[in-house]
């Protein structure tokens, strides 16, 4: 195992500006890390749209493709189908739980 | 008498308000407990809600909730003497804005993290939940009109702040692009965009700018109040990273840099005040100062505006509940020593009386234009910043205060008008621009029938703001006082400075009904009135709810 660095007055400033940096993050992210979340989730959840269009009934160019997206958001679709309120998959092609 | 001594007494005493009285409201009256899981521990979901370090959290408080409306308020506010305005002030922050805010936080974590607006449903009832979304509408209607109005006259009175003010804009777009899409070190983004920021307040005097006497046939005024609308619109459009975010980052900041600037220059010059103690010789028309000072100095003594903060964002990120005595308290304290600044500047930094009488030949005329000359006066004399320069930098900090809370206004307003559209099922309005330019129009309505198309109604909107900001803030020591009435506490702490703000707010809005009448303001006499009747309707719900709160208290004794 390594020896722990000798803490020295460079080593210590680096730490130092490293913790105002987290604390500044958060500063910056804080008030506004709602509305963004909240558009990020719409952007996955058109995503998500296009990914299940077909099974909805609307026709999709490139369901060969995104098919074999539809295991990968197995999880996603889950909470996705969660938060809209329904208990289980409203697919009947994709019963995820 | 000199500014340092006021500045002492006012730091002393607030110091005091945090370290007795807060102590006090906290131990007894709250009773912040420790080991309280907050809504940010119980429902951590690393989006909304997040136990964030107390410091932080005091940061995002202290400067959401300090803008440019406690550096109006007082500065207006002076016109009667200093120390009326410095006495409200102090004692505000302690009695008033302090409790409010710690309050407001206690009240939302332990109600699941709730936003003011559904307090008063939850808490008060359904029809006190309509009133506050009639308050809230006011009150945004009214900072944006104002708003536009105060940034309009600095662009005119400061040409040399044109360039920083819009510069800055570019400034916190190409920040957001550094920390979003290049994920630049946030410390490094800090520091080149204040540096960018202050190289354009430095240049800013070199290259002034102002529009002509006329614009397409409107004065020069009115065209700045079109154009920040339009930009305000725009603005509220935007994704918040793209914009808002980085323009509040370094607000922020601007406002570390300018209070120890300003601080820091009345210690090293040591300004003697040149305005009276008490005004004996207020200019004709001025309103009384009993009841108008509490309304025209309402942010820095206690607003309404800081309930929507504390129990928004604040209360969803609490680590642990006791720090809502730092987080909350403190914050309130930190926007009061901006106002304690506000009058410092607006009062010292003048060569006599006379000088300083000029100035103030008219109620409203004072205002952030006599802080920015005051402040740049006494940053030149204490700390040898070129004069321009200096008025330059306080200029562009309260247009950028300003500016961002209009932004922030804006888009609130417009979701409100979303809101009503989905209601009332009017499908065009539930869209985002058509909402927009609806609240757009609203507020350049008002802007332009309050101070005129040339500006020259001057600030006589201001305390009708005040009261406004002041109802809301109301409705909050009315949640509060409820819930205390409800775990048998003490209830004086709340209900008290409830009492005396109803009261004060009753009376500055009659006696301004008389004076727009007198004026043959009526556009002002009925927005007047439309205040007056919200402020009845409070006044009758805080009744109504506090007696009925009192009786089950008393039947559950039995």
């Amino acid at each position: 195992m390594e020896p722990p660095e000798k803490p020295t007055l460079p080593r210590n400033l680096k730490l130092v500006f490293q913790r105002i940096g987290r604390q500044l993050e958060l500063y910056y992210q804080g008030p506004y890390r709602r509305a963004i979340g909240r558009s990020v989730r719409d952007e996955e959840d058109f995503f998500m749209l296009l990914v299940f269009g077909e099974s909805l009934g609307i026709p999709n160019p490139a369901s060969f493709y995104t098919l074999e997206l539809q295991p990968l958001m197995l999880e996603r679709f889950h909470e996705w189908h969660k938060r809209m309120g329904m208990e289980r998959s409203p697919l009947d092609d994709f019963p995820c739980c | 008498m000199s500014a340092i001594l006021l500045m002492l007494l006012g730091l002393g005493g607030m110091a005091a308000g945090y370290f007795f009285y807060s102590r006090y409201i906290a131990e007894r009256i709250f009773r912040f407990d420790p080991d309280f899981i907050t809504p940010a521990h119980e429902f951590e979901d690393g989006i909304d809600y997040v136990p964030t370090n107390k410091f932080v959290l005091w940061g995002h408080h202290f400067t959401s909730v300090a803008g440019a409306a406690p550096i109006v308020g007082p500065a207006i506010a002076v016109i009667w003497g200093w120390l009326p305005a410095f006495l409200w002030v102090v004692l505000g922050t302690i009695f008033f804005a302090g409790v409010h805010d710690s309050g407001a936080i206690w009240a939302s974590v332990r109600n699941r993290a709730l936003s003011v607006g559904s307090l008063t449903g939850y808490v008060v009832g359904k029809r006190a939940r309509s009133i506050f979304m009639i308050v809230i509408f006011l009150v945004l209607l009214m900072v944006n009109a104002v708003f536009g109005v105060v940034i309009a006259r600095l662009l005119i009175n400061n040409p040399g702040s044109v360039v920083p003010i819009w510069g800055a804009i570019a400034v916190a777009l190409v920040i957001g692009q550094m920390i979003y899409r290049f994920k630049f070190n946030l410390p490094l983004v800090s520091l080149l965009g204040v540096i960018a920021l202050y190289w354009l307040i430095y240049i800013g005097p070199a290259v002034p700018v102002a529009l002509p006497e006329s614009v397409a046939g409107l004065p020069a005024n009115a065209a700045w109040i079109l154009i920040l609308f339009a930009y305000a619109a725009i603005a509220s459009l935007l994704p918040v990273w793209v914009l808002l975010q980085p323009r509040d980052y370094i607000n922020g900041l601007q406002l570390f840099v300018g209070l120890i600037l300003l601080y820091g220059a009345v210690l090293i010059g040591s300004p003697k005040i040149v305005a009276p103690m008490i005004n004996h010789q207020v200019p004709e028309g001025a309103p009384p100062l009993i009841p108008l000072l509490f309304v025209t100095i309402a942010c820095g003594a206690i607003s309404g505006f800081h309930g929507l903060v504390a129990s928004g964002t604040t209360s969803k990120q609490l680590n642990r509940e006791t720090d809502a005595r730092f987080v909350g308290y403190f914050g309130a304290t930190g926007e009061g020593l901006l106002a304690l600044a506000a009058i410092i500047a607006a009062t010292a930094g003048f060569a006599s009386l006379a000088d300083w009488q000029a100035v103030y030949s008219g109620f409203g005329n004072g205002g952030v234009q006599a802080f920015v000359d005051g402040g740049a006066v006494i940053l030149s004399d204490g700390i040898g910043i070129n004069a321009a320069v200096a008025g330059t930098m306080l200029t562009v900090m309260a247009a950028l205060f300003a500016g961002t809370t209009m932004d922030t206004g804006l888009r609130l307003q417009r979701y409100i008008f979303q809101e009503f559209g989905e209601i009332y099922g009017i499908r065009w309005l539930g869209r985002p621009l058509p909402a927009t330019l609806m609240a757009v129009g609203c507020c350049v309505l008002l802007a332009f029938g309050a101070g005129g198309p040339d500006g020259s109604g001057g600030l006589l909107i201001w305390p009708l703001f005040g009261t406004t900001n002041q109802l809301l803030a109301g409705l909050t020591l009315l949640i509060v006082t409820v819930m205390l009435v409800r775990l048998k506490r003490p209830i004086w702490v709340t209900l008290l400075p409830l009492v005396f703000l109803l009261l004060m707010t009753l009376a500055a809005l009659l006696i301004q009904l008389n004076s727009f009448y007198q004026k043959q303001d009526w556009f002002l006499l009925g927005l007047d009135i439309v205040v007056l009747v919200a402020a009845i309707l409070v006044t009758l719900e805080c009744v109504s709810a506090l007696r009925k709160s009192e009786r089950e208290s008393a039947t559950e004794d039995v």
